[in-house]
C-alpha cells in the first residue's frame, strides 16, 4: 500500500491491524474496544477480523488491564492496551510505576515486558471532568517507562507499529483533538527512529518545541509570526522519554532562543526539565531564557474555560515576542 | 484475640441474630466455616470425601525433609539478619506447611508467582535459597530468572502479582498449554483492589490460575477482622468460582486440595481460591515487634499446632522415619545452614554502574547520558588519587 491520506485515528487503526496481521502474539484489551470499536471508534473492526481472543473486551478494570497485560507479556504475548481516557489511568498507574517499568531492571534483563499503553490525552474537546488532561511528565518521570505522543497520521501510524515492536514498555499519547485531522500516511515508508525530534518548520529567530496536540497550534503561531517577519523553526518533540536534547540542541544553537509548549501544567513538566537541560548545554547560545507555555497548576478546568488554560496562539505568540524582547 | 474465632470444629451456632457490627461477627461468622483437614495437630490421619490422598512413606518423609530444611533455611537467614548481614528478613515460620504442601502440588510446567514469604515455595521450585537473599541483603531487587525455575520474582506491593498470575494463566489458556498458575498472597492483601480484579478477570475468562491465600491471621499489626467480615474463601463464591478452606498447618491437607484446584484449572474448569488457615509463628518481618500486638498465649496455642510435629509424630509413630533419618536430616540441614551462611558473606556488593544497568531493553539516551556522566565523575577520584 503507498501513500494515503487518512485520519489520525485511523492511522492508529490501520496500525493496529497491521501487527495484529503480522504478529499473532500481538493483543488489543480495553474497555470497549470490541463491537463498539473503542469511545473513539480507534479499534473499530479489529474484533470482528480478528475474534474476541486477540481484542479483548476487558472487566471495566484499570489496575486489572494492566497488571494482566503484565502477566501476559511474562507468557510472551505482546498486549497493547487502551486506557479509555487520560483521567482514568490513574488506577492503573501502580501496575505501571511499581511493576511495568521495574521488572525487567529487577529481573537483570532476564524478562521482557512489551506492553503499550495506549492513552486518548488532552483538551480542547468540550469534555466533562478527567476527560482532558495531559499526565505525561508523570510517567517520563518513571525510569524503564518510554513515553512517546504523535502529532500527525503519519506518525500515529509508524509510532505505535515501533512502539509495539519495542521490547520496552511504552506509554503512547494520543492526541485526543486531532483524531479527525487527516494527513498523509506512507505504510510502506522506512520510518525515522522512535524517540528523534523533528524539525517540522524551518526557521532561524527561535525555535518553538512542542509536542501532540500542539504541534498544530506551534505550526500555526509560526505561520502567524512569519507575517510579521519573524522566523521561527517549530520542532516536533514526539518523544517525552527519551527526549531527544540532541536535536533541540541543534536547533537552538542556531536560533538562539527556545520557548516550550505543551498543555500540561508548566510547574515540574516536560518544558521544565527541557528548560534546564538545554540551559545547560546552550548557556553561551542562548539570546534570552527558555521560555514555557502551558496548562496552569489548577485541576483542568470546566470546559468552557478550556480555551483560556489551554496554551493558544495568543499565548504562544506573546511568549515569542517576549523571548525575541532579550 | 479470637483467632479461633472463624476456625472449624466450633458447632455453629444456629439462629444467631444477623449482627450488623463487625465485634459481633467474629463470634459468628457468616457462613460454615468447614476445614479440610487430612492429618490432625494429634499426627492422626483424618479422611476427607473430597480430598483423599494415600502417599507413599518416601513421599511422607520428602514432605517433612522439605518442611525442615525450609525452616532452617528460614532461620538462618533470620540469624544472618541479627549479624547484619541482611537488611531485613521475612521469615515463614509457621507456614511451612502451607507452602510445602501447595508448592509439592505443582507441575514441572506451572507458573508461580508469589509475595515475598514464599521460600517453601521456592524451595519445592528447585530455586537456590541463597538466590532469595539478594534482595533482603540490598545486592539486587530479585535477580533470579523467573523462566528458570518457573518460579516468578518476588513482589513487595501486596496484591499486585495475582494480577500478574492471572494474566499469565490468560496467556496459558491461550496457548492451550496443560499448565496452570498459583498465586499467593496474604489475608491482608485480600482488601486490596488488585486481588478482587484478579478474581474478577480471572472468573470472566476462565484462567487457569488457583489464588492461594494463606491466612496467618495478621498482616503487620493486623488481625484479619481488620480485612474482612467474611471468611476469606467465602469471597470466591461472589466472584463465580470455588473457595475452600484448608488447615495451613497440614501439609497433606494443603498438598491435597492445592493438587485437586491445580488439575481442575488445567482441565479448563477455571480459578479456585484456596485459604490456608495458618498462623505467622514469628514477627512480620525482623523489623516487627509483635508483643506490642498479640499475647504470647496465642503463639503458645498455635505451638501446639505446629505443621512440622505433627508429620513428625505421625511418622514416628508409624514406624516410618527411624532415629537415623533424624539424625541424617539434622545434618542436612547444618550442612545448608552452612552453605547459605557462607554464600551471604561472599556475596558481592554490585558494580557502581549496576544502576544503570537493564533499566530498558532497548535502551534509553538519558541513561547513556548519565551512566557517561557518572563514570567520568568516579573517574575523577580515580585521577585525582594518582596525582598524589
Ligand atoms: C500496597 C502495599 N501497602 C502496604 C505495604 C506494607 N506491607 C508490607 S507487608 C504488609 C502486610 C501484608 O499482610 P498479608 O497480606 O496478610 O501478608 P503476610 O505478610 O501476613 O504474609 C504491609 C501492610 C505493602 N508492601 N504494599
Amino acid at each position: 500500500m503507498a501513500a494515503e491520506k487518512m485520519s489520525l485515528s485511523k492511522a492508529i487503526n490501520a496500525s493496529l491491524r497491521t501487527a495484529l496481521e503480522t504478529d499473532p502474539k500481538v493483543l488489543i484489551m480495553g474497555e470497549d474496544v470490541g463491537k463498539l470499536g473503542g469511545v473513539f471508534r480507534v479499534t473499530d473492526g479489529l474484533q470482528k477480523d480478528f475474534g474476541e481472543d486477540r481484542v479483548i473486551d476487558t472487566p471495566l478494570a484499570e489496575s486489572g488491564i494492566v497488571g494482566t497485560a503484565i502477566g501476559l507479556a511474562l507468557r510472551g504475548y505482546r498486549p497493547v492496551v487502551e486506557i479509555q481516557f487520560d483521567g482514568f489511568v490513574f488506577p492503573a498507574y501502580d501496575q505501571i510505576v511499581t511493576q511495568l517499568a521495574k521488572m525487567h531492571a529487577r529481573s537483570l534483563g532476564k524478562v521482557k515486558l512489551p506492553v503499550v499503553v495506549r492513552i486518548p490525552y488532552g483538551g480542547g474537546i468540550g469534555a466533562v471532568e478527567h476527560h482532558s488532561e495531559s499526565p505525561e511528565a508523570l510517567f517520563a518521570h518513571v525510569a524503564g517507562l518510554k513515553v512517546v505522543s504523535p502529532a500527525n497520521a503519519s506518525d500515529a501510524y509508524w509510532m505505535l507499529q515501533q512502539a509495539i515492536d519495542s521490547d520496552d514498555p511504552v506509554i503512547y499519547f494520543e492526541p485526543k483533538r486531532r483524531y479527525h485531522d487527516k494527513s498523509e500516511v506512507d505504510t510502506a515508508a522506512i520510518p525515522g527512529p522512535l524517540h528523534a525530534a523533528r524539525v517540522v518548520r524551518p526557521g532561524a529567530d527561535l525555535t518553538l518545541a512542542a509536542y501532540g496536540p500542539m504541534v498544530k497550534v506551534a505550526l500555526d503561531a509560526a505561520a502567524a509570526a512569519a507575517e510579521e517577519g519573524k522566523s521561527i523553526e517549530v520542532l516536533d518533540l514526539r518523544s517525552m522519554s527519551p527526549i531527544d536534547f540532541d536535536s533541540i540542541q541543534r536547533s537552538v544553537e542556531r536560533t538562539g532562543r527556545l520557548v516550550v509548549v505543551h498543555e500540561a501544567p508548566v510547574f515540574l513538566g516536560t518544558g521544565s526539565e527541557i528548560a534546564a537541560r538545554i540551559t545547560e548545554r546552550c548557556f553561551y547560545h542562548l539570546q534570552a531564557p527558555v521560555l514555557r507555555v502551558g496548562g496552569f497548576h489548577s485541576p483542568y478546568p470546566p470546559s468552557r474555560l478550556e480555551d483560556e488554560y489551554l496554551p493558544g496562539l495568543d499565548r504562544v505568540l506573546d511568549a515569542v515576542d517576549r523571548a525575541l524582547a532579550y | 484475640m479470637t483467632v479461633e474465632s472463624t476456625a472449624a470444629r466450633k458447632p455453629r451456632r444456629s439462629g444467631a441474630k444477623r449482627s450488623t457490627t463487625a465485634r459481633d461477627t467474629k463470634k459468628q461468622p457468616a457462613g460454615q466455616t468447614e476445614l479440610v483437614q487430612l492429618l490432625t495437630p494429634e499426627g492422626e490421619r483424618v479422611e476427607h470425601p473430597d480430598y483423599a490422598i494415600d502417599p507413599t512413606p518416601e513421599e511422607l518423609r520428602g514432605l517433612y525433609r522439605d518442611m525442615v530444611l525450609t525452616r532452617r533455611f528460614d532461620a538462618e537467614a533470620t540469624t544472618l539478619q541479627r549479624q547484619g548481614e541482611l537488611g531485613l528478613w521475612a521469615s515463614l515460620l509457621g507456614q511451612e506447611a502451607a507452602q510445602i504442601g501447595s508448592g509439592r502440588a505443582l507441575n514441572d510446567a506451572d507458573y508461580v508467582f508469589p509475595t515475598y514469604r514464599e521460600h517453601g515455595v521456592a524451595w519445592c521450585r528447585g530455586v537456590d535459597p541463597t538466590n532469595l537473599l539478594g534482595m533482603f541483603r540490598g545486592v539486587n531487587h530479585g535477580g533470579w530468572d523467573p523462566n528458570s525455575n518457573n518460579f516468578h520474582l518476588y513482589t513487595i506491593v501486596i496484591g499486585s502479582q495475582t494480577l500478574h498470575a492471572t494474566g499469565y494463566a490468560m496467556g496459558v489458556a491461550k496457548d492451550g498449554a496443560d499448565a496452570a498458575v498459583l498465586a499467593y498472597f496474604g489475608d491482608g492483601a485480600s482488601s486490596q483492589g488488585d486481588v478482587a480484579e484478579s478474581f474478577t478477570f480471572s472468573a470472566v475468562y476462565n484462567a487457569p490460575v488457583v489464588f492461594f491465600c494463606q491466612n496467618n491471621q495478621w498482616a503487620i499489626s493486623e488481625p484479619t477482622e481488620k480485612q474482612t467480615r467474611v471468611p476469606l474463601y467465602q469471597r470466591a463464591q461472589g466472584f463465580g468460582f470455588p473457595g475452600v478452606r484448608v488447615d495451613g498447618n497440614d501439609v497433606l491437607a494443603c498438598l491435597a486440595v492445592t493438587k485437586a484446584a491445580l488439575e481442575r484449572a488445567r482441565t479448563g474448569q477455571g480459578p479456585m481460591l484456596i485459604e490456608a488457615f495458618t498462623y505467622r509463628m514469628g514477627a512480620h518481618t525482623t523489623s516487627d515487634d509483635p508483643t506490642r500486638y498479640r499475647s504470647p498465649e496465642e503463639r503458645e496455642l498455635w505451638e501446639t499446632k505446629d505443621p512440622i510435629l505433627r508429620l513428625r509424630t505421625l511418622l514416628t509413630r508409624e514406624g516410618l522415619a527411624d532415629d537415623a533419618y533424624f539424625a541424617d536430616l539434622e545434618r542436612e540441614s547444618d550442612a545448608l545452614a552452612k552453605r547459605v551462611r557462607d554464600a551471604v558473606r561472599a556475596m558481592p556488593d554490585p558494580e557502581d554502574m549496576a544502576m544503570f544497568e537493564h533499566i530498558y531493553a532497548d535502551g534509553h539516551a538519558l541513561v547513556d547520558e548519565e551512566r557517561a556522566q557518572f563514570a567520568e565523575y568516579q573517574a575523577s577520584f580515580v585521577t585525582a588519587e594518582e596525582g598524589i
